[in-house]
């Protein structure tokens, strides 16, 4: 059993090794120029080389994207409460959430960057896209709660705030974390794309900023360098948002427990 | 414990459903208290409906429904057809729920709730999630939990249907100590003869015909309720008599449909 989860976990990691060797040998075999393709030992020589740049623009773009998530987090969860209080409200407001979350982010971001300061835009680009899943999601949760469960609550005369609190919060959990795992990385690709678009004006100091600013002076190592720190970043948020939510719900909720067989 | 009057009365009971669907129409029914009153049917005859009623789940389209106190109407317990668990709680958080919607703290509640899952054997449970119990485990929680409030009436709707028949049979035998040691008014809904005779202190059997009463059996108090009564002459002559009320009930219910 424990033989067979390290095997599940070595497996990825092999194949990426063995990738990134691939990858190595056939630059050092054909001679490729880093400004065309960079070996990945030299990408990560630069990513220790530039520490002293490419850290701090990580600490941006992480804390820009974890303040859109929370934001994100608390304005959906009291959205969808609201919505499923009211099918009055839902019919109101649900078409404007739909709006944003059909309208590409991108086209949005340049917009969003003449009328407010280049940090804020950032911020509410990474809340928009991370805002619409956890709203549909624990929308959808707060919906399916077992009608029978209702009826017991009804039966013992439970107050609309007992019944928030006891059951349809606790009903609504499975999905509400299904929603901030998807959040989570729609946040970073939120701050990614409105960095990259403040970037482009010559502002901004997160990871993609950087990219773009190495790009400009054909600085390919770095822009990789900096790619595959968004690429850890966004694996760490999906891990960490994973662990929690099998961390709640492996007690009792199907999808967190392996099937015997 | 006893009054005069009936516990609870039914008088002249409709319930048509938003979708045009009615249930039950002009339905007459006393519960006398301390009885185990067994409402016996084919599926889709109201039976279910009646006990949502007196529940207070829903309301009445036509007639009333008249309990002889308000307090006993506070104190119910019900147990469904499924065992209805919170699967996120324990086992005993699941049975301390009607406690706790009443302001009970954890502590001042916990006697009540470790009386209540003792009263089922469940007591060594306490920490376990539903996952973790058996169906018939699962069901003996929810009874625990109706009992946690120790209502005057409980209200029980086809609740061992889905339990294998060992289970059923033990289930059955463990609620006639139950009603013996608690001396509470039931009304227990189910499709089975064999349940409804060897339970039971009376049995109204309905037709699907929007809830038309077909027939009234009183068993006699005296006849004693051990394992051993399924075996009796008795107890074959109950089942006989509700069986051939329940023909009747689907005779009627072809009957219907073809009017």
């Amino acid at each position: 059993m424990i033989a067979s989860k390290w095997r599940e976990a070595l497996i990825p990691l092999f194949v990426f090794l063995l990738t990134l060797a691939a990858w190595e040998a056939i630059v050092r075999i054909k001679g490729i120029p880093p400004y065309i393709l960079p070996a990945p030992s030299a990408i990560f020589a630069k990513l220790l080389e530039d520490r002293s740049v490419l850290l701090p623009s990580l600490a941006v773009t992480l804390g820009v994207t974890l303040e859109a998530l929370v934001a994100a987090t608390i304005g959906a969860v009291a959205l969808a409460l609201l919505l499923s209080r009211s099918k009055w409200l839902e019919r109101a407001l649900m078409p404007f959430a739909i709006i944003l979350q059909v309208t590409p982010i991108i086209a949005i971001a340049p917009l969003l960057l003449i009328y407010l300061a280049p940090q804020t835009a950032v911020l509410v680009c990474a809340f928009l896209v991370a805002f619409f899943p956890i709203l549909s999601n624990t929308a959808l949760g707060l919906a399916s709660v077992d009608h029978g469960l209702e009826d017991v609550f009804d039966m013992y005369h439970a107050t609309g705030w007992q019944k928030l609190i006891y059951l349809r919060l606790p009903s609504a959990l499975p999905q509400f974390l299904a929603g901030v795992r998807t959040g989570g990385g729609l946040a970073l690709i939120g701050a990614i794309v409105a960095e990259l678009a403040a970037g482009a004006s010559g502002q901004g100091s997160g990871l993609a900023f950087r990219i773009v600013e190495a790009g400009f002076r054909l600085d390919v190592p770095r822009m990789f360098a900096a790619l595959a720190l968004i690429s850890l970043s966004g694996i760490a948020i999906y891990g960490a948002l994973a662990w929690i939510s099998h961390r709640l719900l492996r007690n009792w909720h199907e999808s967190a427990r392996e099937r015997s067989t | 414990m006893t009054s005069d009057g009936p516990l609870i009365s039914l008088q002249q009971v409709g319930k048509t459903y938003d979708n045009g669907h009615v249930a039950i129409e002009g339905f007459d029914l006393d519960v006398r208290s301390g009885e185990t009153l067994t409402l016996l049917g084919p599926s889709g005859c109201g039976k279910s409906t009646i006990l949502r009623l007196i529940a207070g789940l829903a309301a009445p389209t036509s007639g009333r429904i008249v309990w002889s106190s308000p307090e006993r109407r506070k104190n119910l317990g019900v147990v469904f057809q499924e065992p209805t668990l919170m699967p996120w709680a324990s086992v005993f958080d699941n049975v301390y729920l009607p406690l706790r919607l009443a302001g009970a703290s954890r502590d001042s509640a916990g006697p009540q709730v470790r009386q209540a899952l003792r009263q089922v054997g469940l007591n060594d449970f306490a920490a376990a999630l539903p996952r973790e119990l058996s169906g018939g485990m699962k069901m003996r929680c929810a009874i625990a939990r109706a009992l946690a409030t120790v209502p005057t009436v409980i209200l029980m709707d086809e609740p061992f249907a889905a339990l294998d028949e060992v289970t059923r049979f033990r289930l059955n035998d463990e609620l006639l100590e139950l009603q013996r040691e608690l001396k509470a008014t039931i009304i227990f809904v189910t499709h089975s003869v064999f349940e409804s005779a060897y339970l039971s202190s009376r049995i109204v059997v309905m037709s699907r015909q929007k809830g038309k009463m077909i027939d009234e059996i009183a068993i006699d108090p005296d006849l004693q309720r051990t394992a051993d009564f399924r075996h009796t002459p008795a107890f074959a002559d109950i089942c006989r008599r509700a069986s051939l009320a329940l023909r009747d009930a689907a005779d009627d219910q072809i009957g219907y449909a073809q009017t």
